[in-house]
């Protein structure tokens, strides 16, 4: 397999008024070619705007962004507006979480569709109306012709979101990426939606980044995964890997503090004590250390790269065989193992 | 947890009525909620789980005399609600409370975590300003809140923060039922253990009946002792949540379920199963309601309404095809397996 998408050393500053917040902090992956690589963590982690940093996306006046993000032999950072215009949605596709407030209400969702491969493939209106059916078609919704015409309130959340997908595969791109793309949707609808991606991914080889908090989303649908925690990505490596033999601190606690596995009925979950800490002042050791119930005086020291757990699987923890000891144990971990 | 039932719901529906679907047509209803019927015992805790649309917000709502039933009969301690005078319902209100689930939606953006508190205690003639006091330090204590958090805005507080603001505001005057509609689904996973906790502990300390809405199985499989499952305004199938959680009998419940992502390898394998979307409240299928996305679903279906029986003692389902032996299709794992 070859890297479509690599991320190297990305570092991403807002400024403000108070002073400067770190986003992301030395972000570095790659993304390979037919995979579903997934970002997971909890709101503020940094994977939503990792996306947006790859889009090209962030304010350019307060978002100060250094590294490189290369699509191919291009580097995305290098690129000005018009050059990312050419790429956004043509190379890379994009589905958000919300499919109503990301569809244009006063059209048709074939003219949405027609709109993208006429912006970026030149096509004339006729093309570009049958690549739209052939792309509702695609993402497996029912009388096709009919619905082009529809407008997106016509259509329910799941068909909506169906629509997003088609649009953002209208022009074949080499990466999808999809941020929190069933949060909004309900559970049965989710399991359609996250089943028609993983098919859509061998279909048409290509690659997917799939940005969620929920792990057991991850764990059935992508091949690797990053846990991010306050701008780090603090444990990487395929899923199974990740889930038999979880080596951060953070991972364990995510693993810990879910209901119904190994837990009985109101019986106490094991929390992660605290809350996220503010991106404008971090210590220089390892940011989840003080909500951690396996860390040691060590972890506030400045921190060590990561470093190997098994073949493709990192971690940044310095504790990750306390960490493991601990939850070897549970009953998502043995599953897995 | 036996003897008479704290609340009693007897054929509890409510219709809305929509605007006509064009200039001139006929007023079309929506039947949020329809013909309900269920106990809820003393101090024990009663899951409702559904999909958008299904009701049970509106359920809860109505359980809080936030709104009328269109038909049917509440009775709350031995007393229909909806038969008090204002004065005479506010004082009944001591008894019963809600827990919402938007934290910062449902808290006073203008008032300190202090006054929102202290308001309910005024309200009720709690007692002198320092009585008050004391009464709401003594609250934060009990949810967890540091002291100094109490001088602080909502905006000023995390989500998990603001939570335990307003459960602290719900236990106030020590009611004996708590609502609690999707508490913890705003919440990081981290942060929802954490309040997930402070609920069931408070439930043990006050003695609470608990009425615990959610769509998320494994958060109602960790808090009920009992789960009612609505689909499209109707109960489909209520029961001890251990039996429901490792046998569900009615198809939706096994759609449902089934469809939870889980982290666990198996969910690698698994396809989506159900069939199709929520069909519009405005227009449901005839007879039952899940019939067009039913697996067992045949003519009697569609001409009769399956109405709630009693299978295997304390389970009840709404299903013409819902026999003990006929189960077996597809099983899904115990969630405290």
């Amino acid at each position: 397999m070859t890297d479509t998408l690599s991320v190297e050393h990305l570092n991403l500053t807002f400024e403000n008024e108070n002073g400067a917040v770190l986003a992301l902090d030395e972000i570095s992956f790659s993304l390979a070619r037919g995979e579903i690589l997934s970002l997971v963590g909890e709101s503020g982690c940094g994977k939503s705007v990792t996306a947006m940093a790859i889009m090209g996306l962030l304010p350019p006046g307060s978002a100060k962004i250094s590294g490189s993000i290369r699509l191919g032999p291009t580097n995305l950072l290098d690129l000005n507006e018009a050059e990312l215009r050419n790429v956004r949605g043509n190379r890379i596709g994009m589905v958000f979480q919300d499919p109503m407030t990301s569809l244009d209400p006063v059209h048709t969702v074939g003219m949405q569709i027609a709109e993208v491969v006429q912006r970026h493939r030149g096509a004339d209106a006729k093309a570009a109306r049958s690549r739209a059916l052939e792309m509702l078609d695609l993402v497996r919704i029912p009388d096709a012709r009919n619905r082009l015409q529809a407008y997106p309130h016509e259509l329910s959340g799941g068909m909506r979101q169906r629509v997003m997908i088609a649009m953002a595969l209208a022009c074949n791109p080499e990466v999808l990426i999809a941020d929190e793309p069933t949060t909004a949707l309900d559970v049965t609808v989710q399991a359609q939606i996250l089943e028609l991606i993983g098919e859509l991914k061998s279909e048409l080889s290509m690659s997917v980044i799939l940005i969620t908090h929920d792990l057991g989303v991850v764990a059935s649908t992508a091949d690797r995964m990053m846990v991010m925690y306050a701008g780090r990505i603090v444990e990487e490596g395929p899923v199974e890997r990740v889930f038999s033999r979880p080596s951060h601190g953070y991972t364990a606690g995510l693993l810990q503090s879910l209901p119904g596995y190994g837990s009985t009925l109101r019986s106490h979950l094991t929390e992660i004590a605290g809350s996220v800490p503010r991106l404008d002042h971090r210590n220089p050791g390892c940011t989840f250390a003080p909500r951690c119930r396996f860390a040691t005086g060590h972890c506030n020291a400045p921190l060590p790269d990561a470093h190997e757990i098994g073949a493709n699987h990192r971690s940044l923890c310095i504790r990750d065989t306390a960490v493991f000891e601990a939850i070897s144990n549970h009953e998502i971990v043995r599953a897995w193992a | 947890m036996t003897g008479k039932p704290f609340l009693s719901l007897r054929g509890i529906s409510k219709t809305y009525a929509m605007g006509p679907a064009r200039l001139g047509g006929p007023v079309r209803n929506l039947h949020a909620v329809d013909d309900v019927t269920l106990d809820v015992l003393p101090g024990e805790t009663l899951g409702l789980v559904g999909e958008s649309g299904c009701g049970k917000s509106s359920l809860a709502r109505m359980i809080m005399q936030l709104e009328p039933p269109t038909s049917g009969t509440m009775v709350l301690k031995g007393r229909d609600p909806a038969e008090l005078g204002n004065a005479a319902l506010k004082e009944a209100r001591r008894d019963f409370q809600m827990v919402f689930q938007d934290p910062y939606a449902s808290l006073n953006p203008r008032m300190r975590a202090r006054a929102i508190i202290a308001e309910v205690l005024r309200n009720y003639r709690f007692g002198t300003p320092d009585q008050i006091n004391a009464r709401v330090e003594e609250l934060a204590r009990q949810v967890g809140l540091s002291a100094h958090l109490l001088d602080r805005f909502p905006h000023e507080l995390s989500g998990g923060q603001c939570q335990r603001v307003g459960i602290a505001r719900a236990i106030a005057l020590k009611p004996r039922l708590i609502v609690a509609d999707e508490p913890v689904s705003a919440l990081d996973v981290s942060i929802q253990a954490q309040i997930l906790n402070l609920i069931v502990e408070l439930q043990s300390e006050m003695g609470l009946t608990l009425v615990f809405v959610s769509h998320d199985m494994s958060v109602v499989a960790h808090v009920a002792d009992r789960v009612a499952v609505m689909y499209l305004g109707r109960l489909v199938e209520i029961g001890p949540s251990s039996d429901i959680f490792s046998r569900p009998l009615h198809p939706y419940s096994r759609t449902l379920l089934a469809a939870v992502p889980r982290p666990v390898p198996e969910a690698r394998q698994r396809h989506a199963s159900a069939r199709g979307e929520l069909p519009s409240p405005l227009n449901p299928p005839s007879g039952c309601h899940f019939r067009t996305r039913c697996p067992l679903a045949t003519e009697r279906c569609s001409a009769e309404r399956p109405q709630l029986r009693s299978i295997e003692g304390a389970r009840q389902v709404a299903c013409h095809h819902a026999d003990a032996d006929a189960v077996g299709v597809h099983v899904t794992e115990n969630l405290h397996a």
